[in-house]
């Protein structure tokens, strides 16, 4: 029997409500929705929306010959074929080596492991304009030889170095709670480990791969910084030309035709992504003990898996991601005479030109990222819990499906598209007479727009895995919708609050995109001081950026081993 | 199930007192706005008979200045001065054509000479022209009816590696046409002028040598030396340039001809690059009231202010360009080795207007293929 068919009890039961418990419910749910889908609509939806008809909309009416314009120029073949490669090599790679890392860091238990997760979260949320000095110098000094400056190569590593991480979360948050038991019984049935992890625990982790790799697709397809700095001048993608044109040209026509094209490829990755996931979507009992055992690398106890996916991991964690942090952290330390913590003493020092000291911007950067995380945790965490329903309707199940889908755009839009949008539409919004545009308010919301995404789909996979039908079975037994809330999906969902609450104050930290249209030059985040001091000449200014941006990781690590720490406690007794 | 439930309970507790401890304790932006803002002016304006209120100031993310001339303004002027950055120099022109019916802010620095004119043809200031306006700015007038007041101008040339030239013994080049040359083959790194602003100076300054029918061919020419094109300033400068901050290989950048002074070793006396006065383009900054501003006696003050010598003299550390008001005092390093170009090539605003998306366009054909 599929988990969408309510059993004859609940049906019988929900016929006989009160008419006001169900109206209540009823309100409930559609405040739960209107909640997230508001702050959505008003923060991103209609920003993108009004900036992308002005290019379509002239004086005299609707004018769509911008598409023939746009489609005949061979540019932007190349640049729609540079920039599906990119996404689609990227995406490819990442998971293939996030696989192995999910299921040691998040399956197997030896020592260091906080740690080691700790590291891969860093790179996540660094300041593009700092990987990017790192990679290419990378790239030009030590590791030549590789010819990968200003190369496809380039960037797909770059990427890479980016989302490894949010495969190995999402995958591996989900990996932990799967039940083993299936594994155990096609072991047990003589199945060798090979084919136990092809045909049952590949298929379990569907779901979760399948979203991981839709976020990580977003984020390659509508990459920025690194693309522009490691692409070399003649490497482009939908991305840096809607950014060219919109800043620089102010050629809507065109940037409108492009970010429609752009919205074009995510929306298809994300339904292709949604039909992959909701295809092998299976319910696993939600007090499946979480799973993780030591590390089995020699002996009778060996397993082959276990030394595959340290030995990728290691290569990954120490090559990938420790070559760019390594060297960021050892420039950081070389000063104009030797080496020495002067660019560290730096930090303190408010620098001529800046306005303010390192500090300080990290200070405005932690305010920032409070309430940017709060505005994500309420508002994610309500359309998590929203889209995990399964309502019996199917217009509704669709209205919930759609949802679903809309909540993940805002990774996969322009900053531009909304920075620029935000400036039509934050002002008089509903005729209401404020003008937010230049409000330090945006700044946090702004950050929020793009970590809700991610609060969703950290805490979605988990809510989805509860069965329906134990809300029904708690519902026939006279519990409330909070109560059931409460007690049935809150256990569950709060082993993902903490890393959820983790991802969302992390993504907050090293927002550059929309941040950067929107923060005051008096009081910057942590990047964009980082990004000011590199535009400036002198070794003090390029040795005190690398030092931020080594204690830029660093609180990044702490952040995510915190979130880790909250959720080992929840799900400690589970 | 019992236990589940409390732990969490106990979690959901120390989540909320946490969110709540932490915005009690003002750790956030919604905690920490609006009062200690508006505070000064309220007091100074007990002090001065000057209406109060608050004036904001549009500009670009390379905005900075002495936090005591800011308050001293205030203090004078009894004006709260608000700033306002929505990105780079074009960037800043864009945002303010796009929003000129209902403008961001009331005042505006950082238009600079290569976007000045689409700014003023799009109606976006609107005409003051300040009454001690020093005599060295009438040269950079943007148009006659003073849309934009000149504050400040910076010189983009090519910065080269002295100390890699003295070790290769190769002789240091001095004009755009050695730049072609064999023997400087490979050498030169400039950034690309459809996402940098100094490299689209740079094209500008071809342009103005050579030239509109010539500077394609200048261009071919650089390309066939093996020109390196970088997407940003510090990326060309940090990453290509072999100067003493960097770890590149090429000891030829496009920069500015303030950026020697930087590069001066602790405990040294002279820096160790120079820039190559007979190839810069000189970068004119402009300050304007916003048509349609709320407070424009206001933001006329702020241009004002923006000339005022205190602020001249503050300009040139705070943001790496020259005063346009040349009998302020540039620093001591500055004025050792920071020399302007006497004779910069130049192209009309107005030119640039009509012409610079198609250059760049060309460019990109030319240089990119």
């Amino acid at each position: 029997m599929g988990p969408r068919t309510p059993t004859g009890a609940a049906r019988a039961r929900g016929a006989q409500l009160p008419r006001r418990a169900s109206a209540l419910r009823a309100g409930v749910w559609t405040l739960s929705a209107a909640v997230p889908l508001g702050f959505l609509t008003v923060f991103f939806a209609l920003p993108v929306v009004v900036l992308v008809a002005r290019g379509f909309v002239t004086g005299s009416g609707l004018d769509l010959s911008g598409f023939a314009e746009v489609f005949s120029r061979p540019r932007t073949w190349r640049l729609l074929g540079l920039t599906l490669g990119q996404a689609v090599v990227g995406t490819v790679i990442a998971v293939l080596l996030g696989v192995p890392g999910a299921y040691l860091l998040h399956r197997c238990t030896f020592p260091g492991r906080g740690l080691v997760r700790a590291v891969v979260a860093v790179p996540f949320v660094l300041p593009t304009v700092v990987v990017g000095v790192a990679f290419r110098s990378l790239l030009t000094g030590p590791l030549a030889w590789l010819h990968g400056d200003g190369t496809f190569a380039g960037v797909v590593a770059a990427l890479v170095f980016f989302n490894y991480s949010v495969v190995v979360r999402t995958v591996g948050a989900f990996w932990a709670g799967l039940d083993e038991r299936a594994e155990q019984a096609a072991s047990a049935l003589g199945a060798t480990p090979a084919q136990v992890f092809r045909r049952v625990t590949l298929p379990a982790l569907a779901p979760a791969i399948a979203s991981a790799a839709a976020i990580v697709f977003l984020f390659c397809a509508t990459a920025f910084g690194v693309v522009l700095v490691l692409g070399g001048v003649g490497y482009g993608t939908i991305e840096t030309e809607i950014w060219v044109q919109t800043t620089q040209f102010l050629n809507l026509r065109a940037a409108s035709v492009l970010s429609v094209v752009q919205l074009l490829v995510v929306g298809t990755a994300l339904v292709v992504a949604g039909r992959a996931r909701r295809r092998r979507e299976r319910v696993r009992p939600v007090d499946a003990e979480p799973a993780a055992r030591p590390l089995a690398l020699r002996g009778p106890g060996r397993r082959r898996g276990d030394v595959v996916a340290l030995v990728v991991t290691a290569l990954v964690v120490l090559l990938l991601l420790g070559g760019p942090l390594v060297y960021l952290v050892i420039r950081s330390l070389h000063t104009a005479d030797g080496w020495g913590l002067a660019n560290y003493a730096g930090l303190a020092t408010v620098r001529k030109g800046i306005g303010v000291s390192a500090w300080e911007a990290a200070g405005t950067s932690l305010r920032t990222a409070v309430d940017a995380t709060l505005l994500a945790v309420v508002v994610g965490g309500l359309a998590a819990v929203v889209v995990s329903r399964r309502p019996r309707s199917p217009a509704l199940r669709r209205v919930v499906g759609g949802l679903d889908a809309a909540i993940a755009l805002p990774l996969g839009v322009s900053a531009v598209t909304v920075g620029f949008g935000m400036l039509l539409t934050m002002y008089r919004p509903f005729g209401l007479p404020l003008d937010l545009r230049t409000s330090p308010l945006l700044v946090p919301v702004a950050q929020a727009v793009v970590a809700v995404p991610l609060v969703v789909r950290t805490v979605l996979p988990v809510l989805r895995s509860i069965d329906t039908r134990l809300h029904e079975a708690a519902a026939v037994l006279g519990a409330s919708p909070g109560t059931v809330l409460r007690r049935v999906d809150w256990p569950v969902a709060a082993r993902s609050a903490g890393l959820a609450i983790g991802l969302a104050f992390a993504v907050s930290l090293g927002e550059f995109g929309a941040t950067s249209f929107l923060a005051r030059p008096d009081s910057p985040t942590l990047p964009v001081l980082i990004f000011r001091l590199l535009g400036r000449p002198g070794a003090d200014n390029l040795g005190v950026a690398l030092a931020a941006s080594v204690v830029l990781a660093t609180l990044t690590g702490l952040v995510m081993a915190l979130a880790e720490r909250l959720r080992g406690r929840a799900g400690g007794d589970l | 199930m019992s236990t589940t439930l409390s732990t969490a309970r106990r979690w959901r507790l120390v989540g909320l007192v946490g969110a709540g401890g932490l915005a009690l304790a003002g750790c956030s932006v919604a905690a920490s706005t609006g009062s200690p803002s508006t505070a000064p002016s309220a007091s100074a304006s007990d002090a001065h008979p000057v209406a109060g209120g608050t004036v904001v100031l549009v500009t670009h993310d390379s905005f900075s200045l002495s936090e005591d001339l800011i308050a001293a303004f205030e203090k004078d002027t009894g004006l709260t001065l608000e700033q306002v950055a929505p990105g780079d120099a074009g960037t800043l022109v864009n945002q303010l054509i796009l929003t000129k019916g209902a403008p961001i802010g009331d005042v505006v620095f950082g238009i600079d000479n290569s976007f000045a004119s689409r700014a003023i043809d799009e109606g976006v200031l609107a005409p003051y022209t300040p009454a001690d306006l020093p005599a060295d700015a009438a040269q950079y007038e943007a148009d006659g009816s003073g849309s934009l007041t000149p504050i400040d101008t910076g010189d983009v040339c090519v910065n080269v590696d002295d100390a890699w030239f003295a070790e290769h013994r190769i002789a240091v080049p001095t004009t755009l046409q050695d730049l072609t040359k064999p023997e400087y083959k490979d050498l030169l790194v400039v950034e690309n002028p459809a996402t940098s602003s100094p490299g689209l100076a740079f094209l500008l300054g071809t342009v103005g040598a050579f030239g509109p029918d010539g500077w394609v061919d200048y261009w071919t020419a650089l390309k066939a030396n093996g020109v390196t094109v970088a997407a940003s300033w510090s990326d060309a400068y940090y990453v290509d340039f072999s100067g003493p901050s960097s770890t590149g290989e090429h000891p030829l950048v496009v920069s500015y001809s303030s950026s020697p002074p930087y590069e001066i070793p602790e405990g040294g006396t002279t820096p160790p690059t120079s820039a190559m006065l007979g190839t810069c383009f000189r970068q004119v900054e402009y300050a304007g009231v916003l048509a349609g501003a709320k407070n424009p006696e206001g933001a006329k003050k702020v241009v004002d202010w923006l000339l005022s010598p205190a602020v001249q003299a503050d300009i040139p550390e705070s943001m790496y360009v020259y005063p346009v008001d040349s009998s302020v005092a540039l620093p001591d390093a500055w004025a050792q080795f920071a020399p302007q170009a006497t004779t910069p090539f130049t192209v009309a605003p107005a030119e640039i207007a009509t012409n610079r998306d198609a250059w760049i366009t060309t460019w990109t054909d030319t240089v990119v293929g």
